[in-house]
């Protein structure tokens, strides 16, 4: 049985294998989820048959935790809308995150407990075993006088504890922040450089303390060190996240979904279970190069999104002048006499929810014989490919999508640039100004086409608190408004055309 | 014979080398539905939490079920919306 078991696991593990690398094609991409999932069934499967073969379980237990966490995830995914992507994988990271902090947390009680139970049945001259269900065969070798878990299993648990824990509140201000409920601004403490140290020593030290200084009948000490492990993590978690920006979440969150994986392949550790330190640090490794591409888009080095302040100093809190504001009725008589078309996608297309507005200007367009085409930055939207989801959604075809290295020569020999709520990305300050916080950042140069329009709701800075040097110039005309009925009437206009 | 703590680190750093090499080829077009994806499978911790639920011990057996919980949110959840976005981008091929 242990046998056809853990060949299950293997099988999985290759699926989980298969599945990722079919993930990069679009024409495999779907099957490549669904075989995904169906590695994750089979490992379910397994683990439930290996449970059952140990002894006596609590189903109703276990049935109604796989009950709960189904519907709640099932109703979440099935009604979440596209704008709302970054947010809902961040909170599912989250609970990933939970989820392994919990596990340690559980085996370390359960452990401790069983180990009681072996020395008052020694002690008592019965040769009895205990049920030990899941724990590893090298830890129930060291039965006897010692606890079950060896000091191995001791820093394993502190580690998911802890990666588990930060995940877990990491991913719940990223939520939060991405959500609104909080403000995107940074903050930051006192000397939160040591407070995050501190914090991170008293999680790894409370949660191994656990295991080493606990004496036999003191539950109440276990209980109080596994609480301090755990809380410590849970602010860590918090203190990790709060000084990021909104507009760097989404490396936060990318960053986190590296995290959760690795909180998985600890827990991998402490049962010894590969398939668990398989997937979980394939997982690790998707997130982190997910982190890298983001980092490299915005030409910053992830200690600076993670740790440093914006510096707001030089000319950007100037007020603007010079701005040129129009109405759709510019917008469409312009876009009625180009001939080569960009558009340029921002967050403020997702938050208005303007991709299918979008679409149909494109399409009534192409329709006159205009070359359209849109430029993708990489860190455009709020989640490294946000805007290529978004576009999907509106059935944008693919051959207009460009990413941005292949299209930025051609904004100078494009007639309009349309930016819709795009504002960082576009700034042409991060190629000139040396005070600029976003200075090197690659951008999309829309102020090299023969006109720009700009539609945004407000001239209210961009996360940086920068001035956009897009927006005061002569070729530049703001139209103001919620991205959608902006692009819904100028549709109309160009119909009087 | 290895102990079992570093067989599982080979795992552990010949498994990110393998996710490493699969995944700098993924197109940027999909880097959201891999976020997705590969957050589901991080609700792998689904089998530990398993094992838990099970314990005979009330306490243990009370956080086992919230992380079962919790893992399947993370599972089912991210699986079906991962599979949302992909059949978007399927529908025109």
């Amino acid at each position: 049985m242990q046998t056809l078991i853990h060949v299950t696991y293997m099988v999985a593990s290759v699926l989980f294998i298969v599945g990722i690398k079919r993930l990069s094609a679009v024409k495999t991409a779907r099957s490549a989820n669904a075989i995904s999932a169906f590695a994750m069934l089979l490992a379910i499967v397994a683990a439930m048959l290996d449970i059952a073969h140990q002894g006596e379980i609590a189903w109703l237990w276990v049935g109604m935790g796989l009950v709960a966490g189904s519907a709640i995830g099932a109703y979440l995914a099935l009604t979440v809308r596209m704008e709302g992507m970054p947010e809902l994988v961040g909170f599912f990271n989250g609970m990933g995150g939970l989820a392994s902090s919990l596990v340690a947390v559980s085996m370390s009680i359960f452990a401790w407990i069983a180990w009681g139970e072996l020395l008052s049945a020694q002690t008592a001259g019965m040769t009895t075993t205990v049920g030990v269900a899941g724990l590893p065969e090298a830890a129930a070798e060291t039965r006897g006088a010692a606890p079950l878990l060896t000091p191995d299993n001791a820093i394993t648990i502190a580690l998911s504890i802890l990666v588990g824990g930060v995940t877990l509140t990491g991913s719940l201000v990223a939520w939060a922040k991405l959500k609104g409920v909080m403000s995107g601004g940074q903050i930051f403490l006192p000397g939160h450089k040591a407070i995050n140290l501190v914090l991170l020593v008293i999680t790894l030290g409370a949660g191994i303390a656990a295991f080493f200084v606990v004496p036999l009948g003191s539950i109440t000490l276990l209980y109080q060190l596994l609480a301090v492990a755990v809380v410590a993590s849970f602010i860590l978690g918090v203190t990790f996240a709060i000084p990021v920006g909104g507009a760097d979440m989404p490396v936060v969150i990318s960053l986190l979904n590296s995290f959760s994986g690795i909180a998985a392949a600890m827990t991998g550790f402490v049962l010894y279970n590969n398939l668990l330190i398989i997937s979980g640090s394939l997982v690790g490794a998707a997130g982190m190069i997910l982190t890298i591409i983001m980092c490299r888009g915005m030409n910053r080095p992830l200690t600076n999104v993670l740790f440093a302040k914006f510096s707001l100093t030089g000319g950007d809190k100037e007020e603007y002048i010079n701005v040129k504001s129009g109405d759709p009725v510019d917008a469409a008589i312009a876009l009625a006499n180009a001939s080569n078309v960009i558009f340029v996608p921002g967050y403020g297309l997702a938050a208005g929810q303007a991709q299918h507005a979008t679409r149909e200007l494109a399409d009534m367009l192409e329709e006159r014989g205009v070359n359209v085409r849109y430029a993708i930055h990489e860190v455009a939207g709020r989640m490294p490919g946000h805007m290529n989801v978004l576009l999907a959604e509106a059935n944008v075809p693919y051959d207009q999508l460009y990413k941005r290295e292949d299209i930025e020569a051609d904004f100078k020999n494009s007639d309009v640039a349309v930016v819709i709520g795009a504002n960082d990305v576009v700034n042409p300050a991060a190629l000139d100004d040396e005070n600029c916080p976003l200075y090197g950042m690659p951008i999309l140069p829309a102020h090299e086409a023969q006109q720009a329009f700009v539609i945004k709701r407000s001239l209210a800075a961009g996360f940086a608190g920068m001035k956009n040097t897009l927006f005061e110039s002569d070729k530049t005309l703001m139209v103001f408004g919620s991205a959608k009925d902006v692009i819904s009437s100028i549709s109309e206009e160009l119909k009087q055309q | 014979m290895l102990s079992p703590l570093l067989i599982g680190l080979y795992v552990f750093v010949l498994a990110v080398f393998v996710g490493r090499e699969l995944l700098t080829k993924v197109p940027h077009t999909l880097h959201t539905p891999l976020m997705s994806g590969a957050n589901a499978i991080s609700g792998i911790t689904i089998v530990g939490a398993l094992t838990c639920a099970s314990f005979g011990s009330k306490p243990a057996a009370i956080i086992g079920m919230l992380a079962v919980t919790a893992a399947m949110i993370n599972v089912v959840g991210g699986y079906l919306v991962t599979d949302r976005m992909l059949k978007k981008f399927q529908r025109r091929d």
